[in-house]
């Protein structure tokens, strides 16, 4: 067991995976440079520019591409440098690798692993910010994993890139130089199975990717008030791990969703709408968003910080959970 | 696998392919006007020349995509034609289980890897293919066909470049028709031959008479023979016209007449058909034979199709992921 970063972490598991398989190739732009935060420093040193590919910044041919590659036989990743240029490359993310396999009835598979890095972090504004996982989610196809720490990361990508479908793996650059502890070996963590990281009988607080420190943070604090928070974090999106939710919620009657997209469309509303199915009488409140405001990420500090949910409002929305029924 | 010039058992094999095609589509035109095939049907009746003059030169485990307009590209590749019509009518012994229809057939194993309901989307696809035949290095290449719509679009210059920057094994096939939808070419750009954005990013391209089945056939053969050899792609546009409206049930009213005429003289399998007997390579009698038993395949597709099963209503979650 070593500590390592959330970005060494990720680094490790395109490593080990390039060295298991030589089908696994890499596309991207300045991937074989190292990219702009170093993840794949050293790695086309190792494996050579023909696996390390570094494309030129057309995002929809390139995704396109490692999809006929897929189609061909390889097994390829791609790395979209932010998410907000995976608009650029929807159109064939949507249409052909998400439905591919189905359209094909079944003669075509997809093992793409789309890298990505989404989020707040440096003031880098409305188009380097944002959280788009709900969009990705809401594509019948399409895998969508957002690991918050190192082990995660490392293991979902592993997992990702070994599937035989397409899977969106969303980064967060606010978290890539966070240390966590990484087993040693060759250590997957399945898709579609949440973790729950912190025992409580108060409150379930669901908590995405970079609101999973803050919300364990305020679970800390809410104990104090005698709140016991029970922390859950799904790390996949599509598919999610409904299940362990709604048993956390049918022990603790209230629930809130944390994550950094906007509240409107976020991947909380479909985590509500399942659990009032599965568990609407054993709610003793109605369920809270904490979330982005419904607007652009502004690139200025100081709107920034207003912009960016976090541990207070965390604090703030469940202590009202609470007083409520 | 270099094919002998003018090999009089090979250009007849082609004749016979290009009116299993015609037939094929035809027998497609009269079941979605009894309703028996529903939903979107792009016919490339007229441009047949074009999807068997190229696929004639490839090998099974070379890879082809097409478009909107590719039953003809499928056949031309090998597609086994009850599979194929089942498919189109939506039924559980389709190609594709009757989830992928007129638009999305893939048929993997002849190599026809699939088709794409979105203009110019499977060029990316082809790089993609063409990455990995040259990684592999067994000589495949990867084709796509598309139309002169396409040329519109950014991923047909995105793709261009980068096959030409990584002298990618793939063969791009423009069948310029003349119409992008409802649309002439010259009022959506105003270039005329699309080939001239190949050479613009230092791909080999020529423009071919797309319905002269030995112009393409040629032009083809050496693409294929320069792609194997690690040249890098080539472009080849072949300008052609199809019989039909956009889609089956479209009136084609922007069309004049006239010029529906003048194209229905170029016809491909007629124009061939008078070259194989100009050069005494074919007689009258095989010709009818060659139409018949088309027909004749065709209607058995047909029959398949209609009696085949729909698919079961479980199927329809079904095979969303792997």
């Amino acid at each position: 067991m070593a500590e390592q970063t959330y970005l060494e972490a990720i680094r490790a598991a395109l490593r080990e995976e390039m060295r298991r398989d030589p089908s696994v190739y890499l596309f991207g732009e300045d991937v074989a440079l190292g990219g702009p935060f170093g993840v794949t420093q050293g790695l086309a040193e190792e494996f050579g520019t023909n696996r390390m590919v570094n494309t030129p910044i057309s995002e929809a041919t390139v995704m396109g591409l490692a999809i006929g590659a897929a189609t061909a036989g390889l097994r390829p990743v791609v790395e979209i440098m932010f998410i907000d240029f995976i608009t650029l490359a929807m159109d064939q993310l949507v249409n052909h690798a998400a439905k591919l396999h189905y359209m094909s009835g079944g003669q075509l598979k997809i093992p793409l692993t789309v890298r990505v890095q989404c989020g707040i972090s440096g003031a880098m504004g409305a188009h380097h910010s944002q959280s788009l996982e709900a969009w990705l989610a809401h594509v019948p196809g399409l895998k969508v994993v957002m690991p918050a720490n190192a082990a995660d990361a490392k293991g979902l990508l592993k997992s990702a890139i070994r599937d035989d479908n397409p899977v969106v793996f969303i980064e967060h650059r606010a978290l890539y130089w966070t240390k966590g502890p990484v087993a040693d070996g060759d250590r997957t963590v399945p898709i579609g199975q949440a973790a729950l990281l912190r025992q409580g009988d108060g409150i379930t607080i669901v908590a995405l990717s970079s609101m999973v420190g803050p919300a364990l943070a305020a679970a800390d604090a809410l104990a104090g008030d005698g709140i016991a928070a029970e922390v859950i974090d799904p790390r996949t999106v599509s598919p999610l791990d409904v299940e362990m939710i709604v048993r956390s919620v049918k022990k603790t009657g209230r629930m809130i969703v944390v994550h950094e997209a906007v509240e409107q469309g976020g991947i909380g509303a479909e985590i509500i709408a399942r659990v009032q199915q599965e568990a609407f009488y054993y709610l003793d409140s109605p369920i809270a968003r904490v979330a982005a405001p419904f607007a652009p990420v502004p690139a200025g500090p100081t709107l920034e910080k207003h912009f960016l949910p976090g541990k207070e409002r965390i604090i703030q929305a469940a202590r009202q959970a609470v007083s409520k029924g | 696998m270099a094919v002998k010039k003018n090999n009089s058992q090979e250009l007849v094999a082609l004749l016979r392919r290009m009116w299993l095609i015609r037939a094929f589509e035809e027998k497609v035109s009269v079941l979605y006007a009894a309703r028996e095939i529903q939903g979107l049907v792009h016919l490339g009746i007229g441009q047949e020349a074009v999807a068997v003059g190229a696929c004639g030169q490839l090998r099974v485990d070379d890879y082809v995509y097409g478009g909107h307009r590719s039953h003809g590209h499928a056949i031309a590749k090998g597609a086994d034609i009850n599979r194929l019509m089942a498919e189109i009518a939506g039924r559980a012994t389709g190609y594709c289980r009757g989830k992928g229809g007129s638009m999305h057939i893939a048929a993997k194993e002849c190599g026809f890897v699939t088709a794409t309901g979105v203009v110019g989307g499977t060029m990316p696809l082809a790089l993609g293919a063409a990455f990995a035949a040259k990684e592999r290095k067994k000589g495949q290449v990867a084709v796509v066909f598309f139309g002169d719509g396409a040329g519109q679009a950014g991923p047909f210059h995105e793709s261009l470049n980068i096959a030409s920057l990584w002298k990618l094994p793939v063969i791009f096939v423009c069948e310029n028709n003349g119409y992008a939808e409802f649309t002439p070419l010259s009022a959506h750009t105003k270039i005329e031959r699309l080939a001239q954005h190949a050479k613009t990013y230092g791909i080999p391209a020529s423009t071919v008479d797309g319905n002269d089945l030995l112009a393409v056939r040629g032009a083809m053969s050496e693409a294929v023979t320069k792609c194997r050899a690690g040249q890098g792609p080539a472009f080849l546009e072949c300008l052609t016209h199809r019989l039909r409206g956009h889609y089956e049930g479209d009136p084609a009213k922007y069309r004049e007449l006239s010029q529906l005429a003048e194209w229905k003289k170029k016809d491909p399998i007629a124009r061939f058909t008078r070259l194989l007997k100009s050069r005494k390579l074919i007689s009258d009698q095989a010709v009818e034979s060659i139409e018949r038993e088309a027909r004749g395949a065709v209607e058995q597709a047909a029959e398949f199709s209609l009696a085949s099963p729909w698919p079961d209503a479980a199927e329809v979650a079904g095979q969303v992921t792997a």
